[in-house]
């Protein structure tokens, strides 16, 4: 009993709560001070249009003012890669844009989710599965014939669905060190011999890995490629998570060789220079490990402003936007005659369009069911 | 009579139930997704394609589990019971390893790990020229284990620190051996709080998704992961299996820690200090040990991406993709929003935990077990979950969706489990002889509530609420999917850039995100709660 009468007599507790009290009070009040403050700056910042050292030197014109139209975009590419190039449109047409950045297959799962009531006007995807998971759902509008046409037939939807913008490679990455070159294969198929035993990563969840499977499905026949994916995995090929971090482990050497898409290459080693101790290898031309993935730009069938959209849409195929992809981010570019950047090797790779892509239906669901079913995620 | 035989007053119990609705939220969605797509859990949870992964996720949670209970516990004990050196800096350091988002937390512990990585150039120094891979069971086990040991450690700290020392001094007068007070009183004393951290780890390991992708170990999270676009209605019976498989661990703890003592006394008296003697060296070994996994091995690898890329940029090469002004706004909105998801999640989970603590209820474990549950549903769930339920009525649609408000909602559903564990043992450690002897003064509840509840509750409060930011800061798909257009918080960012592979900006932002959770950990929860001492 003393503990108890003492404690409720000194009155430390009630000191004690007013003072955590009036602390609380205090620390909350600065939070608001501060943010408010904060808001009023930026407030003021955002009346001028403010152009970013990248996005000027894409802007070819000069800016009009911003009018009031507003473009929504849920975008599967990463800002870094394509904010310049909106904020460029955004200078040259007077039509804001909003982004709502993310993982290509998220977006378009959350784009399911709200249906016709989605926000966004434009989907923008790494690749073209999650286009035609959209597709399926009925909610994918039409873009306009003249857009369509700033691309070969190859590289969009026979319905206007969907059209390309910038182009992935499918290569082998290699370690430098611990693969010759006389020891790299020339098509994927060899890939299953005993000589790549337990050497070969795969990003088999991966988006674009899943599209490639389709397309290889579509080309030698499911029979075919279940075997190889079966092979692979008899082979004791590697399953990774995705491209990047088969590229980080190549270049390490954790592993030795992997199928990947040929962009991280170059950004990594463009981040960590010599220590980067891995190559690209190219397949032969006409197999399929030399497929070009393509990323994706739709406009949804509940879009506010169509026209907005393929305003944007077309500015993605302009000149200036395509040498953009292919200098800055090192991608193929797909439109307006711009040739692709020196250090890419030349393409003439089998290209994802000239497989009837929409004639798949149901494709990606039946690779995934090969994908789990061959083994390969748990090695 | 003390209040835990009587019934909760209204107020309380009418909070809690609509808190618990709200709670619900994410839970009442996935029922309506799998009635709606046809699909069919219970015939998937007999087929070998389920099984497997089932099994994985469920051997994995019960090490991780058993494991970060011994190492918290340990690592509490060491910094709040005993002399050992350095302890301000053990307890600011301790809780961070939570503050690594696991998609770029884990990629830089195998960068730093894995064979080529930062350590095996060091260890070729004494001749070991390859380090073995970590992937697999083994490597998930030890990457959970070391990011989510302080789900144990912060309540079971805040726990002791609350305990008086009189019963460890009486035990140790009347002859226990140091081993046997450990065993006999503090363990007793402490268990609510091991096993509420426990819970905590064992759910957040069967929702976590970024250290088994990275770690290559196929669990019922992938499983969903991986099936979420192509086969939808699969993808969402199996988030029912690990939503019921929550379930079933919630209500497990909740029967287990029935049979633990009720923990007697939180007081404010200055907490006993063991001399720990020859053992010194070896707790010291097993801190830093700790530490050196959990925290620099990550920090390590994050630090060579970013300086690399920093003296690239200054010697001429490829110049940075962010500048200072680029980071501020980013950490300054990852700052405020997890300190009021913090705050807001601790007062939406007090009336639970005074129903469970303090009062005869059939709503509080009921509330408690939906608020905990929800806890292992993966973020794209609840974030999905968010905006189904927002769309379903026109005003929130047309005024909440892409608002602040939302995204601080969906924040507090996915993390409130958190702040509930420690709120509860907070609350049953608050003695009952203090609230009768208030009432028999004539102290009305409102100021029994100030006088008597708040002080004693306050560092597991604070532990709690700390759980949450610490979490809040590095949310992903929440923040991603359900966040303003252009809000953007630190881990957004980081996403951003590792994505395409911008390691130099990832490793620098990563940092700052450590050093943010330090500064806040600091501030907000060791700080406040040594007021105590």
């Amino acid at each position: 009993m003393d503990y108890v009468y003492q404690t409720l007599h000194s009155g430390d507790m009630t000191k004690g709560f007013r003072h955590t009290y009036f602390q609380l009070v205090r620390s909350l009040a600065a939070v608001v001070a501060v943010s408010l403050l904060a808001t009023v700056l930026t407030a003021c910042g955002s009346t001028e249009r403010q152009l970013s050292e990248k996005a000027a030197a894409i802007v070819a014109g000069d800016c009009i003012d911003s009018g009031e139209k507003t473009v929504t975009i849920y975008s599967g590419r990463t800002e870094y890669l394509i904010s310049p190039i909106l904020e460029a449109f955004a200078c040259e047409s007077g039509i804001d844009v909003r982004v709502r950045w993310g993982n290509s297959t998220d977006l378009a799962v959350l784009i399911g989710e709200e249906g016709e009531a989605t926000e966004a006007d434009i989907f923008l995807s790494r690749s073209p599965g999650p286009v035609g998971f959209l597709e399926g759902l009925g909610l994918l509008g039409t873009i306009d014939k003249e857009v369509l046409g700033l691309v070969g037939p190859q590289n969009r939807a026979s319905s206007g669905s969907w059209i390309g913008f910038s182009g992935r490679k499918r290569v082998l990455v290699r370690n430098l060190d611990m693969v010759e070159e006389s020891e790299l294969p020339m098509s994927v198929f060899e890939l299953t011999d005993e000589r790549y035993r337990g050497r070969v990563a795969l990003p088999a969840t991966n988006g674009s890995f899943e599209d490639w499977f389709t397309v290889f499905r579509d080309q030698h026949g499911d029979e075919v490629a279940t075997e190889w994916l079966r092979d692979m995995v008899k082979n004791d090929a590697r399953y990774y998570p995705n491209n990047r971090a088969i590229v980080e482990a190549a270049g390490r050497g954790e592993i030795d060789m992997g199928l990947v898409n040929h962009y991280y290459q170059y950004q990594e080693a463009e981040a960590r220079g010599d220590e980067h101790r891995a190559v690209n290898h190219n397949f032969e031309p006409d197999d399929i490990g030399s497929l070009l993935i393509i990323t994706a730009a739709t406009i949804l069938e509940t879009a506010q402003d169509p026209d907005a959209a393929n305003e944007l849409i077309a500015y993605l195929l302009t000149p200036q936007a395509q040498s953009y992809f292919t200098n800055k981010t090192f991608e193929y570019p797909l439109g307006a005659g711009v040739a692709a950047n020196p250090k890419l090797p030349a393409l003439t790779a089998l290209e994802i369009g000239t497989v009837d892509f929409d004639s798949l239906g149901g494709g990606f669901q039946e690779t995934e069911r090969i994908v789990r079913e061959s083994g390969i995620l748990a090695g | 009579m003390a209040d835990r035989y009587k019934r909760a007053p209204l107020p309380i119990t009418g909070a809690a139930f609509i808190i618990g609705v709200l709670f619900a939220f994410p839970a009442l969605y996935l029922i309506w997704r799998n009635v709606t797509s046809d699909s069919d859990p219970v015939g998937l949870l007999i087929s070998a394609r389920t099984l497997e992964p089932l099994r994985r996720s469920m051997v994995l949670a019960a090490l991780v589990a058993a494991t970060t209970a011994v190492l918290g516990t340990s690592l509490a004990w060491l910094t709040a019971r005993t002399d050992i050196p350095g302890q301000r800096l053990w307890r600011v350091l301790l809780p961070l390893p939570l503050a690594y988002p696991t998609f770029v937390g884990a990629a830089a512990f195998i960068r730093t790990l894995n064979p080529g990585g930062l350590a095996n150039d060091l260890l070729e120094v004494i001749g070991i020229d390859r380090t073995p891979e970590l992937r697999g069971l083994f490597g998930a086990w030890l990457a959970l284990t070391l990011f989510t040991y302080p789900y144990v450690y912060l309540p079971v700290a805040a726990r002791l620190r609350g305990l008086p020392g009189s019963l460890e001094e009486s035990a140790r007068l009347l002859g226990d051996s140091g081993f046997t007070t450990f065993r006999r009183i503090v363990l007793p004393q402490t268990a609510s709080a091991i096993s509420a951290g426990t819970l905590l780890v064992a759910l957040y390991t069967i929702s976590d998704f970024g250290a088994v992708q990275l770690m290559r170990y196929d669990t019922l999270t992938r499983a969903i992961w991986t099936t979420r676009l192509a086969d939808q209605s699969t993808s969402f019976a199996l988030a029912a299996i690990l939503l019921a498989l929550a379930a079933v661990v919630v209500a497990s703890e909740r029967l287990a820690s029935r049979r633990l003592a009720r923990p007697a006394r939180a007081s404010t008296s200055r907490p006993l200090c063991v001399p720990l003697g020859r053992w010194r060296l070896p707790s010291l070994a097993l801190i830093t040990g700790v530490l050196l996994l959990a925290l620099i091995a990550p920090a390590a690898a994050l630090a060579d991406w970013g300086i690399s890329g920093l003296i690239r940029d200054i010697s001429g090469g490829r110049s940075l993709e962010i500048n200072v002004s680029d980071v501020i706004g980013p950490a300054w909105n990852t700052l405020w929003i997890s300190v009021v998801a913090a705050g807001v999640a601790v007062v939406a989970v007090l009336p639970t935990a005074a129903l469970l603590g303090r009062y005869r209820s059939r709503l509080g474990p009921i509330t408690g077990n939906i608020i905990t549950s929800t806890f292992a549903m993966p973020g794209l769930l609840v974030a999905l979950a968010v905006f189904f339920w927002t769309l379903r009525n026109s005003w929130a649609a047309e005024h909440l969706r892409g608002t602040l408000v939302v995204l601080i909602f969906a924040y507090v559903v996915r993390f409130g489990a958190q702040a509930l564990g420690a709120a509860h043992v907070a609350v049953s450690a608050v003695p009952d002889q203090l609230h009768d002897a208030a009432r028999v003064l004539g102290a009305h509840p409102v100021r029994r509530l100030i006088t008597v509840d708040s002080p004693l509750v306050r560092p597991g409060l604070l532990a709690g609420g700390g759980l949450v930011l610490l979490s809040t800061m590095k949310e992903l798909p929440i923040t991603l999917l359900v966040a303003p257009f252009d809000f953007s918080t630190l881990t957004t960012k980081i996403f951003q850039s590792f994505e395409d592979a911008f390691v130099a900006e990832a490793g620098l932002m990563a940092m700052t995100l450590v050093m943010l959770s330090g500064i806040l950990t600091w501030f907000l929860v060791v700080r406040r709660a040594h007021h105590l001492d």
